[in-house]
């Protein structure tokens, strides 16, 4: 009996001290965290993606409650939940959301394989930011992908893929989320987000190219050789500007007539999920210059 | 030849440095096989056919399970059995057993090594404990007995006393605090050559040595962890040795055991020992006390293995801190004073 | 010997073109002269389509105060200004001339007879230094940092010697070796001046030991220049490098960044800079030419060229007997830090020390294997930083990482990857996390 109340005393008395000295450095240590950091955590998909850009879902939850206090969500955005998730934490936060349209990442690249011949061999760490730094890389033209797939391995989502076709990356429009990742990723900055456009339908420079005439059109059969064709077929909406040799479409103001498509000598603008014209135009005469601008690049 | 034919040819284009010293991980690897070869024809001539299947079961169970759980768990498309690495462990596992061990324990052995040890990690290069000591030390734990029955040495000078290696002597000698114990020690010249009991490559200290000095030169290893255990050991030991004579005298105690096939050729892989020399004179010196203290109070008469898979955790850790001194830093500190 | 105390590796030495004398490559047919042919700002060109130049007219004016002017090195017409693919690997800005004969602007002394320092005792540190800047003198190892920069110290620090990098620890090049042989007096006088620009008396010329000729050769001539010593080094690689050269030769090491040689008090010259210096100040003559090693195991001759500036590459190699049948890599610098062209129309610059073509084979670097944790990329940093650490980190991104274990401290010397046996790159990811460091901190700074 004896034995028995000591061990229930003992038990108790060390129970007790362990329950006081628990109590007192919970409090003494305890660390203020704003509870609504983990009541927008518990809307967040809880994927730990990092797709937003923050290291997992209470990473963004903590900088969506710092940007709510001073005063703005804008750019945060859970690319996997989208506006619903958005519209949930902006009430939790007390702020309104607004989305923009839908974008999508898309390569402004058309240098393939057999557009652009390749010049020479890489040889080193498999990484586009490696082969950058040898300067033009393994064709003439210092703009173009560099086909190392740096942008694929960065994609969290599975929407961008290699096309060993091609060469180039390719996305997945069904699964890419636009977080920008791969753009970042780019060290050529070929990848732009862009606006996603009426069911899906928008028109491209596929170039990056800013050298002169001449010598993009030497690099590649594809690039943007800076002629200005397609900015006076536009002149009405204004929608296409070129700099630095590089023709660029405003997705904002692009009506999708899709007429620059027709005038451009190189085929370097492309329109995305149209439906198919009823005559097509022959290949031929669409991807190589034709007389005049032959002339125009000679000078 | 025009430029024409040279943008035709393909350059290759890479970042510098376009040449390469031709050191290779093979060469390495195979470097350390040939340093334990010398031990290896002494293991045949003290333990005859036995010491040859160890061996050879060892070796050639390892190199199979690397490249059956290459092939077939990890699905990887290289082959990695040519780097050579896998042979080291087969090699350096097989040193580590009695020889009369049975062939099923050594393919057990084996297979803990380079599965578990190795392979579990992602291969060669990821391992945190060295793969040879996991595999003994499972062995040694799953099955003392067979771990420390060992096979009469053919060339002994004790004929037909089998069982009592030097170190279950100094074992003794603590356990039953009797110096006396140790005057059956065998003679420092009979240690140093070999005539005596215990695993393949515990034997001859002198050829373990030697296969040291040939890593030491070819650069394959560096002076640092070799000479902090085997010094440590000799200073600790030597100490303990002064202040009661029950623990054995420090060149008995350098001599036994695997002591020096550890400090040599367990401890100074690449893999899982520290990167700077200041971090491996650490590991090296911790190894060493570890050692004498697993030796002298622990309940294994051995405590090379243990020390040297503690000290393997600890590697890490010693990384992390340890850092080679940068340019510049002796300019620092002397403007700091 | 002397030598640097931390890390190293002993590169083959392939010195293929050490006992042929510098003779000159002829003129071009046209001339191309980069605009970024030093590190800071582009120069700005001054002549325009059409105009005629002679050699040393002005072609472009630095454009800042880390910039040099670029000097025409032939005589005829300016063809175009326009872009060109340099050994960078990058099209930029420069001028092209073509060339019709051979004329020099009166104002440059195209005798061979010495100018000692005693012959113009007027010249001051002052005047030094701006002929120096006016010649457009860089840097000639391959750095390419304009000289009068180094030679103006900054408000606070004192240089306290001039050192003259004459190690060439580059295998392969042996231009700045042929130079000691064939123009030791000019050299010492070069030396003596860049002295009396930052005003010291003691100089000191570093060579490594496997050019005995050029010891011995120099040792004697330097027995008439008071303050000037020779330092015999060890052989090893990266020697050259600046703040390896000083701890060589001094025993000063240089602290990491922002600290700069002259915070040691030494001033470092490459000897085929002092060669210029002495040509600028004491004979007018503008940097217009250099000595460029043409070398390589399978080209038939492999030879030194004094070649003027903006000659293509491939003509240097017509005259070395052609390209060999058999070119993997064509290697604009030595081969541990050099650059790979990407074609043979890239024309020579200022810091073309030399052009090595590598045959196809030893062109091509092994598969790499994983890291075995060798350490044998820590003990051959000469920086005493952890490579294969630095490599991983950038691999990863992780550039806090990266930046506390001083990754922008690495020199880019290549010691590591020319060590590891498992081949990795671990040089190519190192850049990619010293370059995205480097951006971050000067991003932080210009907050």
């Amino acid at each position: 009996m004896n034995v028995i109340l000591i061990a229930v005393c003992v038990l108790g008395l060390i129970g007790l001290a362990s329950a006081v000295i628990l109590f007192v450095v919970s409090h003494k240590f305890a660390v203020h965290e704003d509870p609504r950091i983990a009541q927008v955590g518990a809307v967040l998909p809880q994927a730990n993606c990092g797709g937003c850009g923050y290291p997992g879902c209470s990473g963004f939850a903590a900088a969506c409650v710092k940007a709510a206090n001073e005063g703005s969500l804008e750019g945060k955005l859970c690319p996997v939940g989208g506006q619903p998730v958005m519209e949930q934490v902006a009430s939790i936060l007390g702020m309104t959301v607004e989305m923009g349209a839908p974008k999508v990442a898309v390569v402004r690249c058309n240098g393939t394989c057999e557009n652009r011949p390749r010049q020479a061999q890489f040889d080193g760490a498999k990484s586009c930011r490696v082969q950058q730094m040898t300067g033009m890389g393994e064709t003439g033209c210092g703009y173009g992908c560099l086909g190392c797939g740096d942008c694929v391995a960065k994609c969290q989502f599975d929407a961008l893929h290699m096309n060993s076709e091609t060469g180039l990356p390719e996305v997945d429009e069904e699964k890419c989320t636009a977080c920008g990742a791969c753009a970042k990723a780019c060290p050529r900055g070929i990848i732009e987000i862009r606006l996603k456009g009426p069911k899906g339908r928008r028109v491209v420079v596929l170039c990056n190219n800013k050298d002169k005439g001449a010598i993009a059109n030497k690099a590649c059969k594809a690039s943007c050789i800076g002629c200005g064709k397609c900015v006076k077929t536009c002149e009405k909406f204004e929608a296409i500007t070129l700099e630095n040799n590089l023709a660029y479409i405003d997705a904002e103001k692009c009506k999708m007539c899709r007429k620059c498509e027709e005038v451009c000598p190189k085929g370097a603008i492309h329109g995305f999920n149209f439906p198919p014209k009823k005559e097509k135009p022959a290949v031929t005469e669409q991807t190589t210059p034709n007389d005049q601008t032959t002339k125009q690049l000679n000078d | 030849m025009k430029i024409d034919n040279y943008n035709k040819m393909k350059p290759i284009i890479s970042l510098s440095p376009h040449v390469h010293g031709g050191d290779s991980v093979s060469k390495n690897m195979y470097g350390v096989c040939i340093a334990l070869v010398p031990a290896l024809l002494a293991s045949l001539w003290f333990f005859g056919l036995g010491a040859a299947i160890v061996l050879a079961t060892s070796v050639v169970s390892c190199v199979f399970f690397e490249w059956a759980i290459t092939k077939f768990l990890l699905k990887r498309p290289a082959c990695t059995i040519c780097d050579g690495s896998a042979i080291l462990t087969g090699l350096l596992l097989g040193f580590n057993l009695p020889s009369n061990l049975p062939i099923w324990l050594i393919i057990v052995g084996a297979l803990v090594a380079i599965g578990i040890g190795k392979m579990t990690f992602g291969g060669l290069g990821q391992n945190p404990f060295n793969p040879a000591l996991v595999g003994r030390v499972f062995l040694l734990i799953s099955f003392p007995v067979q771990m420390t029955t060992w096979a009469d040495n053919l060339h002994d000078s004790i004929d037909g006393v089998s069982g009592a290696t030097p170190l279950s002597l100094m074992q003794k000698a603590i356990l039953e605090k009797d110096a006396s114990v140790l005057n059956d020690l065998p003679s420092s010249l009979e240690m140093l050559f070999g005539q005596t009991e215990g695993s393949l490559g515990e034997v001859s200290a002198l050829l373990l040595l030697l296969g040291c000095a040939y890593m030491l030169w070819r650069k394959i290893i560096t002076w640092h962890i070799p000479v902090s255990i085997l010094g440590t050991v000799a200073i600790f030991s030597g100490i303990m040795h002064i202040v009661n004579p029950i623990y054995a005298m420090p060149h008995v105690v350098l001599m036994s055991g695997g002591l020096i096939l550890g400090a040599c050729f367990m401890a100074t892989d690449y893999v899982t020992s520290p990167m700077t020399g200041k971090g491996q004179l650490i590991y090296g010196v911790c190894i060493g006390l570890l050692t004498v203290i697993i030796r002298n109070w622990g309940a294994y008469p051995e405590g090379m293995s243990f020390a040297i898979l503690i000290m393997n955790a600890f590697t890490p850790l010693i990384n992390t801190y340890c850092k080679p001194e940068r340019f510049g830093e002796v300019f620092r500190k002397e403007e700091k004073k | 010997m002397k030598t640097f105390k931390i890390g190293g590796v002993h590169p083959a030495e392939n010195k293929l073109s050490a006992s042929s004398p510098i003779r000159e490559a002829a003129l071009p047919k046209q001339a191309v002269f980069s605009m970024f042919q030093h590190i800071g700002a582009p120069a700005k060109p001054v002549v325009q389509k059409g105009d005629e130049v002679k050699v040393g007219t002005l072609l472009a004016e630095a454009g800042g105060f880390v910039s040099a002017p670029i000097h025409s090195s032939v005589s005829g017409k300016v063809a175009k200004v326009d872009a060109v693919l340099d050994a960078s690997g990058t099209r930029r800005m420069a001028v092209y001339v073509d060339v019709e004969g051979d004329e020099w602007e009166e104002s440059i002394d195209r005798s061979t007879t010495l100018v000692k320092l005693s012959d113009r005792p007027e010249l001051d540190s002052k005047a030094i230094v701006e002929k120096i800047k006016n010649a457009g003198i860089v840097g000639m190892g391959g750095a390419t940092f304009p000289c009068h920069v180094k030679l103006s110290p900054p408000p606070g620090s004192k240089a306290e010697c001039v050192i003259i990098n004459a190690v060439e620890c580059e295998p392969y090049l042996t231009a700045d070796h042929r130079l000691m042989l064939e123009h030791p007096e000019e050299i010492l006088v070069g030396l003596q001046l860049i002295m009396k620009a930052v005003s010291v008396n003691k100089g000191y010329i570093g060579i490594e030991k496997n050019k005995p000729d050029a010891i011995a050769l120099m040792r004697e001539k330097a027995k008439d220049y008071e303050g000037i010593e020779i330092v015999p080094l060890k052989v090893k690689y990266p020697q050259g490098g600046e703040k390896q050269l000083i701890d060589a030769v001094i025993g000063r090491q240089v602290p990491a960044p922002p600290a700069i040689p002259i915070s040691v008090g030494a001033v470092v010259q490459n000897v085929g800079t002092a060669f210029a210096i002495y040509q600028a100040v004491m004979k007018n003559k503008p940097l217009i030419d250099r000595i460029i090693t043409v070398t390589g195991k399978s080209v038939k001759q492999p030879s030194n060229l004094l070649a003027r500036l903006g000659t293509p590459f491939q003509q240097l190699i017509d005259e070395c007997g052609g390209l060999p049948e058999d070119t993997g890599k064509i290697i604009g610098g030595g081969p541990m830090m050099g650059k790979a062209l990407l074609s043979l129309d890239v024309p020579m610059t200022k810091g073309s020390s030399g052009l090595l073509i590598m045959n196809d084979k030893e062109a091509r670097r092994s598969e790499p294997q994983p890291c075995i944790r060798c350490a044998k990329c820590v003990s051959a940093c000469p920086m005493g930083l952890e490579p294969y650490l630095l490599s991983k980190q950038s691999k990863l991104e992780d550039w806090e990482g990266a930046e506390k274990n001083d990754v922008v401290s690495c020199i880019e010397c290549g010691s590591c990857q020319f060590t590891c046996p498992s081949h990795r790159p671990l040089l190519d990811m190192i850049r990619v996390g010293k370059s995205t460091v480097m951006g971050i901190i000067k991003s932080r700074a210009a907050k």
